[in-house]
């Protein structure tokens, strides 16, 4: 069924008629997602692969109904249309764009928040129900369907485990990636509660890195509501006070460390992991004890 | 992007907030020529991205312009916490009645930016909020609405201050918030804000400027090398590059910055020293690989290169081929390690055997190959 999106979610792509907005339509098209509409100001009328674009949210939300929306559109004008699209009454919103200023983002998470609306990222590489639809870049040919959820801060590295779990025979349920940036819609806490919550889903696999406070709050979920869950932490060797390629990987004022991150996590009973195949391991060991029984460790 | 105190004090200027006469020298001769500051108590200190500088003796109070040639001279030739120090800023010596601390920034746990006041200025922050944390007030700004002009009243509130020192550190604080605001900073801190006759003056400044901003900050762009400590990171920005220089031999090129920072450690974990971190991003074609390759190569620490690319949307082929060109242009001598797999794997590491490079399956693989490698 999928946490956040399905088979039956009917996708807005923004900012379509893009090089990357083209390419990834086609894509997620191939994929099976359910793409109803695109919007790129002033090209309203024309069409990509027989998709109607529209002008704008309004006017497309107007002519069909719409679930969810998918943005790659440039950080200069990236704010403006996440707003456009929330206050316009989407609901769920997978932002792909890198670079977006975190002023912006203060502003738009406000957004979201205000509105009620779910917005992973912004540079993310989406949401993947497998099986079922993909919002975003993910490759397609990695996943397999399965009771594993993933949850991550990073792109090409979730790839690399995605790979790994279908290559050892284990599915997924849904992936997300809720983005590499400072300010970002949504947490790895919530992630973890719809995973919670989902009868698909009985391992979660956490993907995070060095910068902020996400890790050691997910952990306290984790302590809390008990959840089986394989974390894989990256930037152990990262050294304080620099941007490590992602705007949100820093260690800032002594806070943020890989270290830090990875001692929450296996406090609260998560399972520790220094390597993909680790990773995999892990999630088999996990998957093979009853899930009844895996929370149960995890709760005590 | 960290400023230096000197070009954050000259933005303060701009933004009528009340800085120390003062004047940038990269040599100490030039003092000499800074008339209008002879005869003052002076202050020279150096110019450099890190904290600690008064105890390492980057920070001297003098009490003539040949003490400031003398003090000059010795701390432009000091290396603070790794860094050179380049250039010195000499300023007049305040004589203040009170010490604060003011500063806004952007708190990313709470998802908004916060002011923070004391009235224990001059010391480290981190000190201040643990010997009194009372002693620092802190105060949420509203995403949309912006500070608020009760919020000032807030902060100011429990510092004992006399009516007209009240209304010029609020006058302070709006300007500051109007700064923060307007530069796109994402870090603006004043310790110690200090009172002179009545004027509050940033006798120091710490500004960071949000990177994702600066392609709407035109007026920053010349400040961006100048900030730009060391000279290979300057020239991967230059192409693009997402790099920063640590001190190991094993040069290290990935797709991504997870995966990047995760094969720094898997490289640590089995006993080798990472000698930078480089994220070729995504869809990268053959000159983006080649213009990494040459800029690693250019660090003369590196005795061995670890590439580990997963194609996706970026092409293993259009990997291989970067790979290729660049051993073919530069005369590359030291062992390459390649992990390459996804998107075009066949044909990619078909072309990396055919120029002698041996692909691996597995990055743990990759990361003991080369670490043997580099000690042979």
């Amino acid at each position: 069924m999928g946490i956040l999106v399905n088979k039956d979610t009917k996708v807005l792509v923004q900012g379509i008629t893009g090089k990357e907005g083209r390419f990834h339509t086609e894509r997620m098209l191939e994929y099976g997602t359910r793409i109803v509409a695109g919007v790129t100001p002033g090209r309203g009328g024309t069409s990509i692969c027989g998709i109607p674009v529209y002008d704008t949210v309004l006017e497309a939300r107007t002519s069909t109904e719409i679930d969810a929306s998918v943005v790659f559109v440039p950080p200069p004008v990236a704010a403006d249309a996440l707003m456009e699209a929330m206050l316009e009454g989407v609901r769920m919103v997978a932002c792909i764009t890198e670079g977006i200023p975190v002023k912006d983002m203060v502003k738009v998470r406000k957004v979201a928040v205000d509105c009620n609306a779910t917005l992973i990222g912004p540079n993310c590489p989406g949401v993947v129900t497998a099986g079922e639809t993909k919002l975003g870049i993910m490759p397609a040919s990695l996943f397999s369907t399965g009771a594993t959820g993933v949850v991550s801060r990073s792109g090409t590295l979730t790839y690399l485990i995605v790979e790994a779990l279908t290559a050892a025979g284990i599915g997924q349920s849904t992936c997300v990636g809720i983005g590499g940036d400072p300010i970002v819609g949504t947490s790895f806490t919530h992630m973890l509660s719809l995973f919670r919550d989902d009868p698909a889903t009985e391992v979660v696999v956490l993907i995070g890195e060095i910068g902020g406070t996400q890790e050691e709050e997910a952990a306290e979920y984790i302590s809390e509501h008990g959840l089986p869950v394989v974390a894989y932490i990256a930037g152990k060797t990262a050294p304080p006070g620099r941007r490590m390629g992602h705007a949100g990987a820093i260690i800032s004022g002594g806070k943020g460390t890989a270290e830090a991150k990875i001692k929450a996590l296996s406090a609260a009973g998560a399972s520790m992991a220094s390597t993909v195949s680790e990773t995999v391991e892990m999630v088999k060991n996990l998957l093979s004890g009853s899930s009844v029984a895996a929370m149960s460790q995890q709760g005590a | 992007m960290e400023l230096y105190e000197y070009q954050a004090k000259e933005l303060f200027r701009k933004f009528s907030i009340h800085v120390p006469a003062g004047t940038l020298h990269e040599n100490a001769e030039d003092i000499y020529s800074s008339h209008h500051l002879a005869g003052n108590r002076l202050v020279v200190k150096a110019q450099v991205h890190t904290g600690g500088r008064g105890k390492a003796g980057g920070v001297k109070i003098v009490n003539s312009i040949a003490e400031a040639f003398t003090s000059a001279g010795e701390i432009l030739s000091m290396t603070i916490r790794g860094l050179p120090v380049r250039k010195v800023l000499v300023e007049e010596a305040l004589s203040f009645s009170r010490e604060l601390y003011l500063a806004i920034t952007l708190d990313r746990d709470r998802a908004c930016d916060l002011v923070m006041l004391s009235a224990q200025g001059g010391m480290d922050i981190e000190e201040i909020a643990g010997n009194s944390p009372a002693s620092v007030i802190k105060i949420d700004i509203h995403p949309h609405l912006g500070l608020q002009e009760y919020q000032i009243r807030e902060l100011i509130h429990s510092l004992s201050l006399d009516a007209s020192d009240r209304m010029e550190l609020a006058a302070v604080i709006r300007k500051l918030y109007r700064f923060y605001n307007e530069t796109d900073a994402t870090l603006a801190e004043i310790n110690p804000l200090v009172l002179c006759k009545g004027t509050f003056v940033a006798a120091d400044a710490k500004v960071v400027i949000d990177d994702n901003s600066l392609y709407r900050h035109p007026e920053f762009r010349s400040l961006r090398d100048i900030n730009e400590d060391d000279p290979l990171e300057r020239e991967a920005h230059h192409r693009g590059l997402a790099y920063v220089r640590l001190d190991g031999d094993i040069g290290i090129i990935g797709n991504g910055a997870g995966l990047v920072m995760a094969t720094l450690d898997i490289i640590s974990q089995e006993g080798g020293r990472p000698a930078n971190f480089l994220d070729i991003g995504g869809g990268a074609k053959a000159d983006v690989v080649r213009k990494s390759l040459e800029v690693v190569l250019q660090d003369p620490d590196v005795k061995g290169i670890l590439v580990n690319v997963f194609g996706g949307i970026t092409r293993c082929d259009e990997v291989a081929r970067g790979i290729i060109d660049a051993m073919e242009q530069l005369e590359v001598k030291i062992p390459l390690v390649i992990k390459l797999c996804g998107t075009g794997e066949d044909e990619g590491r078909e072309m990396l055997r055919g120029a002698g490079i041996v692909p691996v399956a597995e990055i743990v693989e990759g990361a003991r190959r080369i670490i043997g490698l580099v000690r042979n």
